[in-house]
């Protein structure tokens, strides 16, 4: 192997040569709707099992499914954020195959007409560069229930809850090509769903899904086999799957083997996938029209409608941050990553300094909440507070340095930064006489290293800087400090 | 006889707000009825306790001046309908055990017009047969020559047998290839398909969703309007039920047929139609010419592929539609050790031959590499079949065909299916069209059994078909009871 080489994200180096992945994605996102696809069963998260459960999602003889027009509007806002077609006549399928928490014998999703046709976003990679990932299609489907096989040494146990809840199946093109572009684009479609509010996007939950589709080729090539790894529901896995599971296609094809199409399960305690079935034990699903529902139809300007209703949406929110707050592209792309963010933002912006606004927003306060493992709607540092904070900073009242510990003291004690900065005795000293009175204390006590200084050791200045600012407790304005003492010496 | 089963559902309607005799009195007539024509075998569940309690309540409203359309008025229930806490079976061993929580909405608004339920009516197997022999409870015979034991027609072989025996003022069916039609055909009654989406499907066991339609079984075609007035209405709880108000068929009865025209389709007169059916279906169209309308002939060219493309969608839906009858949930199960072994003995089991082999069609029609040859094109033949009826509808206003081939047979003189499916080649075409069609009986052949004939209408104009069939009912004076009725 040559090791001098350098590859980028997504390519493995084989003993053939350079292999690069074709990654696509198809992410199955829950609705947040208060009820189901076709019936009117609660679709909350959590509830005792088979209690969200009606005639209708139990597939009792003679019951019918109706559509529920909130999702349809879900998805048409998602569609629309995703630049996609919308499509205003769509039709409904039934999927057919047997598993006994699908009560119906058959799934409804949408085949041949989805509601929403061909889109693209933009990802944002960490090295700040910019990709376009394209959307084949969004369908709506209905979820199956859930099987727990844990719970009787014979008997599996089903829970209907799930039954028929809403999802969106978003379906790329093939145009991903690393591990880690995956995972953009899955945080990318996450904040997507996020800000239209059509799926909370919660993965714990199982409210936001993926399915992987890899192959690998060498550049140029056709595009290879691909496997199928199902039902990842973290970025974290997705990016760990689609890694090894390259891996392991590039070491079958150097082998000189080929790859079976086949769908695979990725087991995190190993880190590997694993064969679930293969394309010889597929379903024939035998997909034809649902007779039980008519076509979705709607207008345009029903459509127009929905647009209107459409929030700013994360790539122009972005370009708006960097032209308002003079932010960098980077920080920008972090802070529109969550509709949270960016409302906290800017609130805590509004008239300060946007750019160091935005730096202890992503350094500070971003990293004492993780550390203390809370969510920033629950930070105990508000947006409005951390704007003071900044105030304080950007008129002189304290240094940068003590800024840290006011900082540290509001995530304690939730006090405003004002308060802590008078209690504590905390403004900065920017009064010229005082700074002196510390300077000539500290060239008195260290006369020896003031001679040195004068002889030529400029390095030396730091330590006179630091002296003084360590006697006034970091309170002296830094600046200030600078100034004086080289005129002093 | 008692003389109470002489009144129809109409005139039974005006004599009990006339207060010539109780609603209790009329159902405790049906319940002697039943019990004497027992041996027909058309009720699955007999509900006297229920139906006494419905009839006292309605004799209270008719004291009080609250009667409603159908109030006191004793009628049966096809199998296929779901009625609360009331054992459904759609006829099949699957569901034998099998009590439904809900109401399905065409029963209930008969409930709501004040009908008593008399009990349930055995169909053929999830209404799929032309006999009512793939009942899991056995054949139900047609009271007319009740002792060479004739087929009652099917699906709804239970409703019109009852109904002809005068075991029921009335029935509720479902059509889906000729499920209401045929079988009023061979029981000398009147049966009244309606448009597709003019009754709700809720609450009806499902075979074909695109096709299955509900419909009154009655003795006379007002009888059928005063039903179907209750039974049809938009029903938000299904997505195919038409969100159109119908007029009230009772205005219809005596509107005649004076300078419409009724078409005759070349394509319905073929090989194979009895002698005594085609001479019926002559005299019938002079009928209708000397009542004042115009004959014109038509045609309707892809009339022949109707029933193949019929037993390609009934049976690809089907297929779906009976997966969720697995053991899992309700009605019978097989218990075994695995998951697919306890699916394969349940359904294996508690599904009938016939069931079976539709099911096996439907999965073979929509399986991978054989849609597009079967399915996709049954659907777009479907399609030409509908437009030959929208354009015989821009130059006639009804169409008169025979409802059957042959009048009724005996039963348990096995016929191969194919044969079984012809029965339904007159029915079909407005079925897989959706289009309004009732039979009417007309005469009797040589041996003494009803002819029936069907007029089609274009959709949603059920008022025009009254009309019409009220004419050609005048005219043919069908006057006859089955020997086999209660006496």
């Amino acid at each position: 192997m040559n090791e001098s080489i350098n590859l980028k994200p997504g390519q493995i180096n084989g003993e053939t040569g350079i292999w690069e992945m074709v990654i696509g994605l198809e992410i199955h996102a829950q609705i947040s709707s208060k009820s189901k696809l076709f019936s009117g069963a609660a679709a909350s998260f959590g509830a005792e099992a088979n209690s969200n459960v009606s005639l209708v999602d139990a597939a009792m003889p003679g019951m019918l499914p109706v559509i529920n027009e909130f999702c349809v509007e879900q998805a048409v806002k998602t569609g629309l954020a995703l630049n996609a077609k919308i499509n205003n006549v769509s039709i409904f399928d039934r999927k057919n195959y047997f598993y006994a928490d699908l009560p119906q014998g058959y799934q409804i999703s949408q085949f041949t007409k989805p509601i929403v046709g061909e889109g693209e976003i933009i990802i944002d990679l960490d090295d700040g560069l910019q990709t376009i990932i394209g959307i084949e299609r969004l369908h709506l489907e209905q979820d199956a229930g859930k099987s727990l096989h844990d719970q009787h040494p014979s008997k599996s146990y089903i829970d209907l809850n799930r039954t028929g809840v809403a999802l969106m199946e978003i379906v790329s093109k093939p145009d991903i090509r690393s591990p880690q572009e995956a995972g953009a684009y899955v945080k990318k479609i996450r904040s997507i769903l996020r800000y239209v509010g059509a799926c909370d996007g919660n993965m714990e939950e199982g409210s936001l899904r993926a399915d992987c589709n890899v192959s690998v080729r060498k550049s140029g090539e056709e595009f290879g086999t691909r496997c199928e790894i199902k039902n990842l529901n973290s970025v974290r896995f997705i990016i760990q799957a689609i890694q090894s599971e390259a891996e392991r296609q590039v070491e079958i094809l150097e082998e000189g083997g080929n790859i079976n199409q086949e769908t695979r399960l990725f087991d995190t305690s190993t880190g590997e996938t694993r064969s679930m079935r293969s394309k010889e034990d597929a379903h024939d699903y035998r997909y034809f029209p649902d007779p039980d529902l008519l076509p979705l139809e709607f207008s345009d300007s029903w459509v127009q409608k929905i647009r209107e209703t459409l929030p700013e949406l994360p790539d122009l929110l972005k370009k708006r941050l960097v032209n308002d707050f003079g932010i960098t592209p980077y920080d920008a792309s972090i802070l529109v990553e969550e509709k949270d963010y960016v409302d906290f933002y800017q609130k805590a912006a509004n008239g300060k300094d946007g750019k160091l606004t935005a730096n202890w927003m992503i350094t500070e306060l971003f990293g004492a909440l993780k550390k203390e493992n809370i969510s920033l709607s629950n930070s105990p540092i508000s947006p409005e507070k951390l704007g003071q904070l900044i105030a304080l900073i950007s008129d002189g009242t304290i240094s940068g340095k003590i800024a840290k510990d006011v900082f540290a003291e509001m995530m304690k004690s939730k006090k405003s930064p004002s308060n802590i900065v008078k209690e504590k005795g905390l403004e900065q000293v920017s009064d010229d006489t005082e700074i002196l009175k510390l300077i000539d204390k500290v060239i008195s006590e260290n006369e020896d290293k003031v001679k040195d200084y004068l002889g030529g050791k400029d390095k030396l200045f730091g330590f006179f800087v630091g002296q003084v600012m360590k006697l006034s407790q970091g309170k002296a304005n830094p600046g200030i400090v600078n100034k004086l003492l080289k005129e002093k010496l | 006889m008692s003389d109470l089963l002489k009144f129809d559902l109409l005139s039974a309607s005006i004599a009990l707000k006339n207060k010539e005799f109780s609603s209790l009195e009329l159902t405790n007539a049906y319940f002697e009825a039943i019990e004497q024509t027992s041996a027909l075998g058309a009720y699955l569940e007999i509900l006297k306790d229920r139906s006494m309690d419905m009839a006292k309540a309605s004799d209270k409203n008719i004291k009080n001046g609250t009667a409603r359309p159908l109030e006191g008025l004793p009628i049966g229930v096809k199998d296929m309908f779901c009625t609360k806490d009331v054992k459904t079976t759609a006829s099949s061993k699957i569901l034998e055990n099998f009590y439904p929580t809900y109401e399905s909405t065409v029963t209930q608004n008969l409930w709501d017009d004040g009908a008593v339920m008399l009990g349930k009516l055995s169909c053929d197997e999830f209404a799929m047969g032309s006999s009512n022999e793939t009942a899991a409870k056995g054949n139900v015979v047609n009271p007319w020559l009740k002792n060479r034991k004739m087929s009652p027609g099917g699906s709804s072989g239970g409703s019109a047998s009852a109904v002809a025996a005068r075991s029921a003022l009335a029935a509720t069916g479902t059509d889906t290839g000729g499920s209401i039609r045929q079988p009023a055909a061979f029981c000398g009654i009147t049966g009244l398909k309606p448009t597709y989406g003019r009754c709700s499907r809720w609450g009806i066991v499902a075979f074909s969703s695109s096709l299955d339609q509900a419909g009154p079984l009655t003795r006379t075609v007002s009888d059928a309007a005063l039903m179907l007035n209750s039974m049809a209405g938009h029903d938000k709880k299904d997505s195919t039920s038409a969100n159109l108000e119908m007029p009230d068929l009772m205005n219809y009865l005596d509107k005649g047929i004076r300078g419409k025209k009724i078409g005759i389709p070349k394509e319905y007169t073929q090989d194979g139609i009895s002698d005594d059916i085609v001479s019926f279906y002559e005299k019938s169209i002079n009928w209708l010419k000397d009542s004042g309308a115009e004959i014109v002939p038509v045609s309707l060219p892809h009339t022949k592929y109707a029933l193949p493309v019929y037993y390609i969608i009934a049976p690809a839906e089907a297929s779906s539609n009976l997966a969720r009858y697995d053991g899992v949930r309700y009605g019978k199960r097989n218990e075994a050790a695995s998951l697919d072994e306890m699916y394969e003995t349940t359904r294996g089991n508690g599904f009938g031959d016939e069931v079976k082999r539709r099911i096996m069609i439907g999965t073979y029609v929509l399986s991978s590499g054989y849609y597009d040859a079967y399915y996709l094109k049954a659907q777009k033949v479907r399609r030409l079949i509908k437009e030959d009826f929208d354009n015989v509808f821009e130059e006639v206003d009804y169409i008169l065909t025979p409802s059957t081939p042959t009048t009724s047979f005996e039963l348990g003189k096995k016929q191969d299916p194919l044969t079984m499916y012809l029965n339904d080649i007159f029915t079909v075409p407005a079925s897989l069209a959706g289009l309004p069609g009732i039979s009417l009986p007309v005469g009797l052949d040589k041996s003494g059994l009803p002819i029936g004939i069907q007029l089609i209408a274009n959709s949603f104009d059920e008022p025009g078909l009254i009309s019409t069939a009220r004419v050609l009912e005048r005219s043919a004076e069908f006057n006859f009871i089955a020997d086999g009725a209660a006496k």
